[in-house]
């Protein structure tokens, strides 16, 4: 478990890192991902408070974008490109055989936490799909060979 | 020994970082002293990743290198099976007109001393000495549109922008590319950060805006490297600084964002929900000020327009398309990438010969231009030459110049589906035509999958329903492709209700 207080402190940390920006909850939202993995609930009054914001604004706002996760993934994500170009490359055939090998759907993680798998529409890679982003790594011409990549 | 690996995504999506290591080793076993610069892409995507070795000749190509290829690069470089020759004189680049796109693949992105040598702040500085009118007079003369997909023209907006009233404006960068078979945004960003830095300064100047930003998606990690790396170095050398400062600002993964309402809400911190215009971005803008949104390669055309002259740039292109445009060439192709070149190829020229047709050799079906938005042009519209109005005519649209080529497997049915179904995936809710009406789309277009042929007049009269009635183009243009399938490949729609079942 995270220690409350730590996290508390480090969220008004990332407040405090931010202030001054115009527009600055997104990059808040990112800063705090990119520490916890996810945007933890308890984070939602804080932020609010120091954005003048209803909880109900910011939730609404980390709910609206496909990036801002409201629990930690698992321990590796693979985003499979789902967009036309990689259509015409089989990447929907790709999907269904990494599904298929990882016992899960869009969205799922494994049992055993160790894998997430997410659609992303385009990763800009058109002209060498089927695309894929393993843990932030970019993926061109994939198969399904990349589930080992994440075993452990 | 001087060795140019890209940074480009691409390039490392196919091994161009285990490339850079492979060669540091096997220099550092044989004691030779190697400078590997990170370059951006040439745009050959079949050759990434392409390895650039300079030699007195000029640049010499290897490609698509792999590890094993490495060892043979210290030998007789002429031997090397992967030999391409002198990179600028390969047919995919002797053929391009590379305005936007000429230092992209050829210098090192973040050398400020590379940029000035190949012409960079030229156009700057020609700005400095100018009028804000002038400047303004200068990009509308050059005939330069909306690169992002609306073909606006971008003089007139600056105008606009410039006219208004108001003490804090802004300059708006649209980096959320979310189109499939686009590119050109991100290969521009990575390959040429201060093109973009410039061309945005140039636009503070004619409109008297002192602060930008650059809305790029996440999807793009390698971009937000190397824009950050950029901005933070043109800060240092005052090239950006109380006069005009950027920042980079990441998306979160929302499709919807990309149009410039939604964006500058995104911007802004809130959800990306499109805005009702009026009143437009130019005068109610990012926090209620003035605001230009241009898309990246709008505004990074601007230096060699600057630099050139407006008669130059406008001396290239067909009817009220001016200039050139970065065709991003995609999908089942068998030479894929980015090709600079004027407007006024016909589309079967770009998808037959410079593309080389399809990349498993099957006969081309279709080939989307524009991307999710954009409509299905089967090979019996290949003569219709690439151009604003061209495509308009043929109730398609060019958009942000990505093509997307598939091959006869293609099944239509289930591209319009797939259509419908982004839309719903991604539609920002605010208006009904477009929120619910790809939902309905969805269930339509299964029951004409079931070999329910009454749907079709339903399925028309929606996409009529999202093309009149939507707030914006996702709801909007979703027709197009959904519409363009349904009219160029009626068989992928007329299914037997028995092979159905």
């Amino acid at each position: 478990m995270l220690d409350s207080s730590a996290q508390t402190d480090r969220i008004a940390e990332i407040l405090t890192a931010h202030r001054g920006l115009e527009g600055p909850l997104l990059p808040i939202l990112h800063a705090i991902q990119a520490e916890y993995g996810h945007v933890p609930q308890a984070a939602i009054p804080q932020i609010a408070a120091a954005l003048s914001l209803s909880k109900a604004e910011v939730h609404g706002v980390i709910s609206f974008y496909h990036d801002f996760r409201e629990a930690p993934a698992g321990r590796h994500v693979i985003k499979l490109c789902r967009a036309e170009s990689c259509q015409t490359m089989g990447a929907d055939a790709v999907a269904g055989r990494i599904k298929a090998a990882l016992g899960i759907d869009w969205h799922e993680t494994t049992p055993d936490g160790r894998v997430t798998l997410e659609p992303v529409f385009c990763l800009g890679l058109c002209a060498c799909g089927p695309a894929a982003m393993v843990d932030g790594r970019l993926v061109g011409r994939c198969d399904e060979t990349l589930v080992a990549e994440v075993s452990e | 020994m001087k060795i140019y690996i890209p940074l480009d995504s691409v390039a490392v999506a196919l091994g161009a970082d285990a490339l850079v290591a492979a060669l540091q080793a096997e220099a550092d076993r044989r004691g030779v002293a190697v400078q590997i610069i990170r370059n951006g892409s040439r745009g050959m995507v079949w050759l990434e990743p392409l390895v650039e070795v300079v030699s007195d000749a000029g640049r010499l190509g290897f490609g698509p290198l792999t590890l094993a290829d490495v060892p043979g690069l210290f030998g007789d470089l002429g031997a090397h099976p992967k030999a391409l020759g002198l990179v600028e004189d390969l047919p995919w680049m002797k053929g391009q007109t590379r305005l936007t796109f000429a230092r992209v693949g050829v210098i090192d992105p973040l050398s400020l001393d590379d940029y000035r040598a190949h012409g960079g702040f030229v156009g700057l500085d020609r700005a400095k000495a100018m009028s804000k009118a002038q400047i303004v007079a200068e990009v509308t003369d050059s005939g330069l549109r909306g690169r992002g997909g609306a073909g606006f023209p971008t003089g007139i907006k600056w105008k606009t922008v410039s006219e208004a009233a108001g003490d804090q404006k802004y300059i708006v960068c649209n980096a959320d590319e979310g189109d499939s078979a686009t590119f050109a945004d991100r290969m521009l960003m990575e390959g040429d950060p201060f093109c973009l830095i410039e061309g945005m300064a140039i636009a503070g100047l004619a409109c008297g805006a002192t602060k930008g930003y650059v809305y790029l998606r996440s999807e793009y990690p390698v971009a937000v490297r190397v824009m950050n790396d950029a901005v933070r170095i043109a800060r240092e050398a005052g090239v950006l600084g109380p006069h005009f400062d950027m920042e980079i600002r990441v998306g979160a993964g929302a499709y919807v964002c990309g149009e410039e309402t939604s964006l500058l809400n995104s911007l802004e911190g809130k959800r990306g929900v499109v805005r009702a215009k009026p009143p437009l971005p130019a005068l109610q803008g990012f926090m209620g000020r003035p605001t230009v949104v241009n898309n990246v390669i709008s505004l990074a055309s601007v230096p060699v327009i600057m630099e050139k002259g407006a008669a130059h740039y406008k001396d290239f292109g067909l009817g009220r398309s001016r200039g050139t445009i970065p065709l991003q060439i995609a999908g089942n192709v068998r030479f894929g990438g980015l090709y600079e070149c004027a407007f006024g190829l016909t589309l079967g020229e770009i998808v037959n010969q410079i593309g080389g047709g399809t990349a498993s050799g099957r006969p081309v079906k279709a080939v989307q231009v524009g991307g999710p938005l954009g409509a299905w042009f089967p090979p019996s519209l290949f003569d219709t030459p690439f151009g604003y109005e061209e495509f308009a005519g043929k109730d398609g649209l060019i958009g942000h110049a990505g093509l997307t080529i598939a091959d006869d497997s293609t099944d239509m049915l289930a591209m319009a589906r797939f259509a419908m179904e982004f839309c719903a995936i991604e539609s920002c809710g605010k208006c009904t035509p477009c929120r619910v009406g790809a939902v309905r789309g969805v269930e339509t277009i299964d029951r004409l999958a079931r070999g329910d042929t009454s749907a079709i007049p339903i399925l028309t009269d929606l996409c009529n329903t999202m093309k009149l009635g939507s707030l914006c183009a996702l709801g909007g243009f979703t027709p197009y492709p959904v519409m363009s399938a349904l009219t160029h490949f009626p068989d992928d729609f007329a299914r037997s209700k028995e092979a159905a079942e």
